[in-house]
């Protein structure tokens, strides 16, 4: 990203924090990674890693009052809407005090209060339930946007298409995003789709998209920013091709090696990370002993979250009879 | 569109359209989703003069994509509104499967996130539909734990169920036959007023055999006990009305009572509510049985289009009546 451009748009504060957020995610998923290797986390372990940027990026692009329909890759989202280390910690290890008190597992949270819609399994499911969150913002007149996204595999589903087409014939305030990490599982996106640039399938909604470097974090949040602005203003969705890599396995259980080592050497260099450090180096923002202490800051934070994790309680068997049906009281006003 | 203080007799279908104007009077948070709701009134005109009185951001017409707009239902529902959307025929209902089942049902127990929503879904046949526009889906849903289910058969039934499924914080898919659309008529009270989901009805008291059934079927089993009475069999015409939450007590009162029990529907027999009431029975009421439980449904094949075909599938008054008298028998 262009120095001046990010000078002039990108308040030192707001880029410092996102900063600290990219080291947060990395810090968590990593150790989250550990706990998976060490047998402590009971079912699937997904991670953004190499790909924190995306998430950090948009979710500080947006006001508090917006809302996200986030995926399985966008732990830096969660956290940025107030959802705590602690929290996913619990979540992860089957605890009374996740976001989902042990009904359901790893990045499948969820949380109202603080503007995450939490997504199911079913990839770009969640885009036409977003869809219908813009529109319940369109008809009272609010001045809110959602963003919602998902994997390249996910916009092979007809849900995606049909929450593009909805959203462009109503012009609703929903930024749409994908995350091309080229993989889906080990389908490689040559096998998944007859386009190179996913942003393509935009045009055929009357939409305009926007090919952005997944990796840098200040792309992704001036991209972000001018799409949901665009929202904001009445003028519609917009759809962000987000161009990334995935760098560990599908899930932490995925070896990968489906995939090219050269591939994964190349992005390496491309790290979000160390594209952040060198941004902030050159604006003269930050210098190794601040990262540093960043880094160390994010670490504590998560021994801590894994502290309460671990000190909470798991449910007990019967409260599976729980929270089938909601009661009036639960309704969002 | 009727007016809500009529005092004449109206339809099954008017119902329905009486429930819908007065919640969107009554409550600004409720709209309208659906394919060509709008200016067209909806394929069965339940819609029609809405778009008018009420705006196209509230009688919205959307793209043929049951998913994408159930899907955006979920999503209007989860931020503080009470979406009905419109199933132009129940038989489309399998494109939005996956959102009913798997987010609008799940969302709550998942994470706490209430969504408080209405699918109408026009059901069954005797219309020659015809394979696409004569199902009865309601089985597919009956095995999801999350959704609420109603089936009304009369038109005081049908506005109250509506209204009670309107003001219900879960998701509701509200099952209107269309048989019964035009075919049926009452005089409802003038005040308003809900009939509660999760509330069987004894639609005739008798003490011989519980028929126990709802939808278009109640009217066969009415119909049934009428011609039964003449030879001294005493039918108790049990409409459930709600599928889930399933009123078990008046199902097993009702036995309780008779000792038989028919269970008649016009879903396919194989995995049908009938299947799971008769288990229930078996469970819960073994002792009070003085003969079989029986079956009154379809055969498993897809509803067929033609006159004769059609007339096969679809259960008769007949076979109630023949099946009560084996049964009195006993």
């Amino acid at each position: 990203m262009d120095i001046e451009m990010v000078s002039q748009h990108i308040k030192r504060a707001d880029l410092l924090q996102m900063y600290y957020y990219l080291l947060l995610t990395r810090s968590l998923e990593d150790r989250i990674t550990a706990l998976y290797r060490q047998g402590r986390i009971v079912g699937g372990c997904y991670t953004s890693h190499g790909m924190e940027a995306i998430a950090v990026g948009y979710a500080s692009a947006i006001e508090r009052d917006d809302v996200i329909a986030p995926f399985h890759r966008d732990m830096g989202a969660f956290l940025i809407r107030g959802i705590t280390p602690g929290e996913v910690l619990a979540q992860y290890l089957g605890k009374r005090t996740g976001p989902t008190k042990g009904k359901d597992g790893n990045v499948h949270m969820g949380d109202l209060k603080r503007g995450v819609l939490g997504f199911v399994s079913h990839l770009a499911d969640n885009l036409p339930v977003a869809t219908g969150a813009a529109l319940a913002f369109k008809i009272r007149g609010e001045s809110r946007v959602v963003v919602a996204g998902t994997g390249d595999g996910g916009t092979s589903r007809g849900d995606f298409h049909e929450a593009m087409n909805f959203a462009a014939v109503r012009k609703l305030p929903v930024v749409f995003f994908c995350n091309n990490n080229q993989y889906a599982y080990s389908t490689p996106q040559r096998l998944q789709m007859a386009i190179t640039d996913v942003v393509d399938r935009a045009m055929a909604y009357g939409m305009p998209g926007e090919i952005v470097d997944g990796n840098d974090v200040a792309a992704v949040y001036l991209a972000s920013k001018r799409a949901a602005a665009r929202a904001r203003a009445g003028e519609g969705p917009t759809f962000l091709e987000f161009k990334t890599m995935r760098m560990h396995g599908h899930s932490e259980h995925d070896a990968a090696k489906y995939v090219p080592h050269e591939l994964l050497e190349e992005w390496k260099a491309k790290d979000p990370i160390l594209k952040a450090e060198r941004l902030l180096t050159q604006l003269g923002y930050g210098d190794e002993g601040y990262f540093q202490e960043v880094a160390d800051r994010a670490k504590k934070e998560v021994e801590a979250g894994l502290e309460f994790a671990d000190h909470s309680p798991l449910p007990e068997g019967r409260e599976v009879l729980e929270g089938v049906f909601a009661s009036e009281e639960e309704v969002q006003s | 569109m009727t007016t809500a203080t009529t005092s004449v007799e109206i339809s099954y279908l008017e119902a329905i359209s009486q429930a819908l104007d007065e919640e969107m009077a009554r409550d600004e948070r409720v709209f309208l989703m659906g394919e060509d709701i709008g200016a067209y009134g909806g394929a069965f005109k339940i819609t029609e003069g809405f778009l008018q009185k009420y705006g196209e951001w509230r009688v919205l017409d959307t793209p043929l994509a049951e998913s994408g707009f159930v899907g955006a239902a979920i999503g209007a529902a989860m931020m503080g509104l009470r979406p009905v959307v419109e199933m132009q025929f129940a038989d489309f209902i399998s494109c939005a499967f996956d959102q009913i089942t798997e987010v609008a049902a799940k969302n709550h127990y998942r994470w706490g996130a209430a969504v408080p929503m209405v699918i109408r879904a026009p059901f069954g046949g005797g219309v020659h539909g015809g394979p696409f526009h004569s199902e009865c889906p309601e089985g597919w849903f009956f095995h999801s734990p999350g959704l609420k289910l109603v089936a009304p058969s009369t038109p005081y039934d049908a506005k109250g169920l509506l209204k009670a499924a309107i003001r219900d914080p879960n998701p509701v898919i509200y099952f209107e036959h269309k048989f019964l659309y035009r075919r049926i008529k009452a005089t409802l009270p003038q005040h308003d007023y809900i009939v509660p989901i999760g509330k069987a009805d004894v639609k005739r008291a008798g003490n011989d055999i519980s028929v126990i059934t709802y939808g278009a079927m109640v009217h066969l089993a009415l119909e049934a006990a009428q011609l039964l009475a003449q030879e001294g069999i005493d039918l108790d015409v049990v409409d459930l009305r709600t599928l889930i939450p399933l009123d078990k007590e008046t199902v097993y009162g009702s036995v309780r009572k008779t000792g038989k029990a028919i269970l008649l529907h016009e879903d396919n027999k194989t995995g049908g509510i009938g299947a799971e009431v008769a288990a229930l029975l078996a469970e819960e009421c073994f002792d009070c049985l003085d003969g079989p439980i029986v079956r009154i449904a379809p055969p498993d094949t897809p509803v067929p289009f033609s006159t004769p075909l059609e007339e096969f599938f679809l259960p008769k008054t007949g076979d109630i009546v023949e099946a009560a008298r084996k049964l009195a028998a006993y």
